[in-house]
């Protein structure tokens, strides 16, 4: 019976994320780092990464989730939490709406359980192609539930961030979501529990400010930006050109804000054996 | 209460020079204000005011932004504008309130936290991170009161308060009305218009339940006469720490979260 139902839901991940890894272009794609071209088949093939220059592309939810999970393993968590409009802003339940049919997400944000290894855990991801991954009260509230489930089931939990920073139409409430899920990571670290935060291209404002910078261990992939402020408003106020590779995932390392740059190849393999470093082990 | 103002006409008001600020607080309502400076990492931010202080003859910790009234005054504390180090700083305040249990008073009146070079390079973002996080589980009392602008992260990483007040004229709000409309219409001139949609007065947030109490200016604003709007603060202040003092310290951590964590839960019916 089991083993059925997780065929289902291995068959379910890997059409989701088929979708989601899908790059646009004929056979040809463009490396918007590097510039170079490279088949499609050979861009999707290695994990959306440049083959040429290693530039890591966006990746969907579900595709990150299909990388990094045990095949059968993905359960999502309130999936069907529905994004609001609690302003009631002029256009933006259309502008939801454009972005929901675009990813065929409800909103930026997914949340799982799943095993890495064999290793239950928590793991969220933001989707940078929803609206930048912005923080709406929707993604606030399903990154505080899988928190709290996390807790709740004392079960580590894994959040990649990739975001713009507020969701704009949300204003206020948008705000109030960098306390209520810090809030959530203060009662989850009383617990004892492991918190993993992986920073991808770009995370930026207040999901930095909040919940992606408060890992036990925080990891980068290359070349993400990572930073409170984007390089437009610090170019804006200061009046000069920002340094070469400012605010990018190896500029964090060397000033001390991550622990490690690790590239999307040796991602769950590095989430495995962290989870294993963290778990009681056997005798001494 | 004067509720003809616009949200634009209140946004003036809030940034009105003369406004009373941080060290016009201390002055008025506390006594035998110490300062206490440096993050103990990095280095002093002048942006960021604390100390200890008494209210009504009971110790307690004040921190706030510091803005001034003349160009020299803000050229000195950077506008108002914290960098990671004040904002450590103040976390550090909050600590030390918390081990000898006294009350904490922030007082709020920012266009954010400071967007530049070395801000970035020392982590303005987990800076204002952690302290969101300490400030959910702290055991002490907080009251924040936003006396003027508070935007963005940079405001509310001293705003995760049992208590969060707002005077009439101020404004709280993800960022500054500008910034608003040049993120989403390209246009920093359509920054009234913003105002309105933002929702970002104290009676919309009211009605939002992002803050708890609104604090009466004089007609005009509390510019026009001072000592009668800090007096309605100090009466306000002291009517709250009065009701959070009977509570125990476990007991306001848990109200506190449950208040944060109450805000933009309630799902909404349909997906658009």
């Amino acid at each position: 019976m089991n083993s059925i139902f997780a065929k289902r839901r291995a068959r379910l991940l890997a059409m989701k994320a088929m979708r989601d890894n899908y790059i646009p272009g004929d056979k040809l794609v463009s490396c918007s780092h590097c510039g170079q071209e490279s088949e499609r088949k050979a861009v999707a093939g290695n994990l959306s990464v440049c083959p040429k220059c290693g530039y890591h592309f966006p990746i969907g939810a579900y595709y990150r989730l299909s990388t990094i999970l045990d095949p059968g393993s993905f359960r999502e968590l309130n999936g069907k939490l529905p994004a609001g409009d609690p302003l009631a802003f002029p256009g933006y339940r259309e502008k939801l709406a454009a972005a929901q049919r675009k990813t065929g997400l409800t909103e930026a944000a997914v949340t799982a359980t799943g095993t890495i290894g064999g290793r239950k855990c928590v793991v969220g991801v933001l989707d940078s192609r929803f609206l930048m991954g912005s923080m709406s009260a929707a993604v606030g509230e399903k990154i505080t539930l899988a928190i709290e489930y996390a807790t709740k089931n004392k079960l580590p939990l894994i959040l990649f961030a990739a975001s713009g920073g507020a969701r704009m139409q949300e204003g206020i409430l948008s705000l109030m979501q960098m306390a209520k899920t810090s809030a959530a990571l203060a009662r989850f670290s009383d617990k004892g529990l492991l918190y993993i935060s992986v920073l991808t291209d770009p995370t930026t404002g207040g999901v930095t400010a909040s919940f992606a910078s408060l890992g036990d261990i925080i990891l980068a992939e290359p070349g993400a930006l990572i930073g409170f402020a984007g390089p437009r408003v610090i170019r804006q106020t200061i009046g000069q050109e920002l340094p070469e590779g400012f605010q990018r995932a190896e500029f964090q390392l060397e000033h001390g804000f991550v622990d490690a740059v690790v590239p999307r190849a040796q991602m769950r393999d590095t989430l495995e054996r962290l989870l294993r470093l963290h778990g009681k082990g056997g005798p001494a | 209460m004067n509720p003809t103002l616009t949200a634009a006409e209140r946004v003036a008001i809030a940034r009105h020079p003369q406004r009373p600020n941080i060290t016009d607080y201390i002055d008025t309502l506390f006594t035998d204000f110490f300062e206490c400076k440096g993050d103990r990492l990095c280095k002093e931010d002048p942006a960021i005011l604390g100390g200890v202080a008494l209210y009504h003859g009971r110790p307690v910790t004040v921190i706030g932004t510091r803005k001034g009234k003349t160009l020299e005054e803000n050229l000195a504390c950077n506008f108002g504008m914290p960098g990671p180090e004040g904002y450590r700083k103040a976390l550090r305040l909050m600590k030390q309130a918390e081990k000898f249990r006294r009350p904490i008073f922030t007082f709020i009146d920012t266009s954010g936290a400071y967007p530049g070079l070395e801000a970035e390079e020392r982590g303005q973002g987990e800076a204002i991170a952690r302290n969101l996080l300490e400030m959910s589980r702290l055991t002490v009392p907080v009251i924040a009161v936003i006396t003027g602008e508070g935007n963005s992260g940079g405001a509310l990483a001293l705003a995760v308060a049992d208590r969060v007040l707002m005077l009439e004229n101020a404004v709280y709000a993800i960022l500054s009305p500008e910034g608003f409309a040049s993120i989403l219409w390209k246009d920093a001139a359509r920054s009234a218009e913003a105002c309105e949609l933002m929702q970002m007065t104290a009676p919309d947030l009211m009605r939002l339940g992002v803050i708890d109490g609104i604090i009466p200016e004089p007609d005009g604003g509390a510019h026009t006469a001072p000592q009668a709007a800090l007096r309605k603060v100090d009466r306000t202040l002291r009517r709250q720490l009065a009701s959070l003092s009977r509570e125990s310290g476990s007991a306001l951590a848990a109200a506190r979260y449950q208040k944060f964590r109450k805000m933009g839960a309630q799902a909404p019916k349909e997906t658009p």
